[in-house]
């Protein structure tokens, strides 16, 4: 026996112990930072406390970065639309769902929901689109607005005595209500009226296509608009009464470019020039087209979690993942006493460090996800386990402290590697080829067992060899 | 211990819990859930007196949703499953239940197309992972080719996986019949954790007994298997222990969501350790024996 325990025994104490000084420092060092990272306030409060005592302000307060809850935790819905992409051409699919997708994203912002998510996603042949709304209200509104499909139109620009008069209304209007007086339909209706454009035959419909292109003397970037028959004399009959004035092209009732005309454009074909820089041209060229291909989308899919619903699971769900971790503490420092004690100070560090990466990269946090990294704490413990179990039996055969620690690890050592290796493997291949949740959870578990091989051999092991030589090490009633 | 020697009593054991798993799956096969079936689920609660499922039925009856099951939780809260809809018909359930009178806490609908995609995409995930980790196994135990060669190791770790799986299974076919428990996307998550949990248990016992077939002359296969087993016990009863703990805790605590998340777990877990402890070494050392005549 002992093959690793010569080496360990040989090794001149001295120096040992102060490498394993700095050890120790540095892993409550990372301990600690990633406690503060996982609730600044743990920070924020002695430092405000030691600032006000000292009447100065020098220590800042630390870094706040929120946690990135799933949708079914934090409530909101989580919708697939397939898209009909049978009217496009093969080649322009990934160009109009890009459209597509560009027009959605600004309706989605429209809710004010925080980080909507707006996917184009392949499946096969099938083109789809994935919209999460997280936290948002009315989910019913949310679908009506996002299953239009976008509307292009034409707009000329009105009278100036309407415009005035429009602008002067809105006035009155608003001061009205900043007083509080209430305001009728009709007055609100004025207000939310465009003063300066109006309404012109020509839509997306008559659109044929919108292309990027550069011009061949000034190497500046353009649109070009190409119209169908019918378009091509509305448009015609639009710019030679707008001369010198502009035409406003909008996109689900906002404006996305306001051209000005320079002649009587007939032929249908035209150009809008201006300083676009590249990228700016090509949005527009993207715009332009998501209102002319008529791309419908299907929803087909629809999650949806009340925000009640989430916050009791997230409430639930921590409780639960708190009350089982305590008992998994009290277990091991009873049945492993000091090694044990040791193991629940590094499993602290442990669970401060996952969350801290949770936060960093960032993980969206769902129901399997937390079910994953709990699993993981689990595999952690189990570490440790392995190695005490070892620990002690070498022990109990007479070894001395520092032989039996070296010998515990590095017996116990091939079993972690194998069980945590064949875990993330398996993680891996969930991550790549599942999805949603299954993905979610596979995540928050690779990630976990990753950080769990630091947890049991360099922080434990550590911890343990601190007290090679020290008072403790006689007293074997607290090894055993 | 003398695990290997009595091992007809645990195969009896295990023979008779796959079997049983076994005919309930076969007579009542899976509950799946809209997950991979497509469908509806809706879950609403009352602001007032919940009304009769017999009286929700008829107030749905003009929207023709074909069958509407019910299922009430807790004294206001009512879940309901059908085929799956449009917004449009969302809309209209909703109206026809009153407004007023309920909130909605959870509306999902999945259209066939989807479920049939995520259940061939998950089936793939599984196969691949399995295949990985006998490799894997194989790899890892090179160095020990005899008295059996390292990828029976794997093999017989993927048996005891079955069987692991295999009786969680058939405990959730049972609880599917009797009380509609679903499988949904988050219990393949669970059986996933099984698989590996499992794994891990049978490469912990073969790594004793690759250390101490390294170590000794391996002419006493059976003896040392056996040792082996028995050096790994507390540690696989501790770890076991650990983990029921927290699943107990997620049971108990972790609220709707995730309780049957939590039982698979825990049935998972009970029975990977007994697999791992009582059937995969003498399966070894049965193979072993065979092999030699």
């Amino acid at each position: 026996m002992g093959i690793f325990t010569k080496k360990a025994n040989q090794a001149p104490r001295g120096r040992k112990t102060g490498k394993i000084h700095w050890t120790i420092f540095f892993i409550f060092l990372i301990g600690f930072l990633a406690a503060f990272l996982d609730a600044p306030i743990i920070w924020d409060k002695p430092v405000n406390w030691l600032n006000n005592q000292l009447g100065l302000d020098i220590l800042p307060d630390f870094y706040q970065r929120p946690f990135k809850l799933g949708l079914d935790l934090q409530g909101g819905t989580h919708l697939i639309y397939q898209a009909d992409l049978s009217n496009v051409e093969s080649g322009n699919y990934l160009d109009s769902m890009q459209g597509v997708r560009d027009v959605i994203e600004r309706r989605v912002n429209l809710f004010g929901v925080a980080e909507p998510v707006v996917q184009v996603n392949k499946v096969g042949s099938d083109y789809r689109l994935i919209v999460e709304l997280a936290g948002v209200k009315d989910v019913k509104e949310a679908i009506k607005m996002i299953g239009q499909t976008p509307s292009l139109d034409f707009r000329e620009k009105k009278d100036k005595a309407e415009t005035e008069s429009i602008l002067a209304d809105q006035e009155e209007i608003q001061e009205k209500s900043s007083q509080g007086i209430e305001i009728t339909a009709d007055e609100l209706n004025r207000l939310l009226e465009d003063p300066y454009f109006k309404p012109t035959q020509l839509t997306g419909r008559y659109l044929k296509e919108a292309q990027l292109i550069q011009n061949q003397q000034t190497y500046q970037w353009q649109v070009s608009l190409q119209f169908d028959d019918q378009g091509s004399q509305i448009f015609e009959e639009l710019t030679r009464e707008n001369v010198g004035q502009p035409l406003a092209i909008y996109l689900d009732g906002a404006p996305i470019s306001t051209p000005v005309v320079q002649e009587t454009i007939s032929g249908g074909k035209a150009q809008i020039t201006g300083n676009f820089t590249l990228s700016e041209a090509k949005e527009l060229v993207q715009r332009l087209n998501a209102g002319a291909l008529p791309v419908p989308i299907k929803l087909i899919n629809q999650q949806t979690v009340g925000a009640s619903l989430g916050h009791l699971s997230l409430e639930q769900s921590l409780k639960a993942a708190i009350w089982g971790f305590i008992a998994v503490l009290i277990f091991i420092i009873f049945y492993y006493r000091l090694p044990g004690l040791l193991a629940s100070l590094a499993l602290l560090i442990y669970v401060a460090l996952v969350l801290a990466i949770f936060k960093l990269i960032p993980v969206t946090l769902t129901l399997a996800g937390i079910a994953g990294f709990i699993l993981s704490i689990g595999m952690a413990v189990d570490a440790n386990i392995l190695i005490f179990e070892r620990f002690r039996e070498e022990f109990k055969s007479g070894k001395s402290l520092g032989g039996s620690i070296d010998e515990g690890f590095s017996r116990a050592w091939p079993a972690i590697r194998d069980g945590n290796l064949s875990t993330i493997i398996t993680c891996i291949i969930l991550y790549i080829f599942a999805t949603g949740l299954v993905k979610g959870f596979a995540l928050t578990l690779g990630i976990g067992v990753s950080v769990s091989m630091f947890s049991a051999i360099i922080a434990t092991r550590s911890l343990l060899r601190w007290f090679i030589g020290g008072r403790l090490e006689e007293k074997q009633k607290l090894w055993r | 211990m003398q695990i290997i020697k009595r091992r007809k009593i645990y195969f009896i054991i295990s023979a008779l819990l796959v079997l049983t798993s076994l005919i309930s799956l076969l007579l009542w096969g899976l509950n799946l859930g809209i997950d991979f079936t497509g469908g509806t689920l809706m879950e609403i609660e009352f602001n007032g007196d919940q009304p009769t499922h017999q009286e929700v039925q008829e107030e749905l009856a003009d929207l023709e949703l074909g069958q509407i099951n019910l299922q009430s939780t807790g004294q206001q809260g009512l879940i309901l499953r059908l085929k799956d809809i449009d917004e449009e018909t969302h809309q209209k359930i909703l109206e026809n239940l009153g407004w007023e009178k309920i909130e909605e806490k959870r509306f999902e609908s999945v259209g066939p197309l989807i479920g049939q995609e995520l259940k061939g995409k998950t089936a793939w995930a599984i196969l691949l992972a399995l295949l990985a980790i006998i490799l894997y196994i194989a790899w890892t135990f090179r160095k020990i080719t005899k008295p059996v060669a390292s990828w029976q190791y794997g093999l017989v770790a993927i048996a005891a996986l079955f069987h692991d799986i295999l009786i969680t299974l058939g405990l959730f076919s049972v609880l599917g019949h009797y009380y509609n428990v679903e499988i949904g996307l988050p219990l393949v998550a669970a059986f996933l954790t099984i698989l590996g949990y499992s794994v891990n248990n049978s490469i912990v016992i073969f790594d004793r007994a690759r250390e101490n077939l390294l170590r000794v002359n391996w002419t006493d296969f059976e003896g040392i298997i056996n040792q082996s087993i028995n050096q790994s016990l507390t540690r696989c009863l501790n770890t076991a222990l650990t983990t029921l703990f927290v699943l107990l805790a997620i049971f108990f605590l972790g609220g709707q969501s995730i309780k049957y998340f939590a039982l698979a777990l825990i049935a998972g877990i009970i029975v990977g350790t007994y697999s791992s402890v009582f059937l995969t070494s003498p399966l070894v050392v049965i193979w072993q024996k065979r092999q030699r005549g």
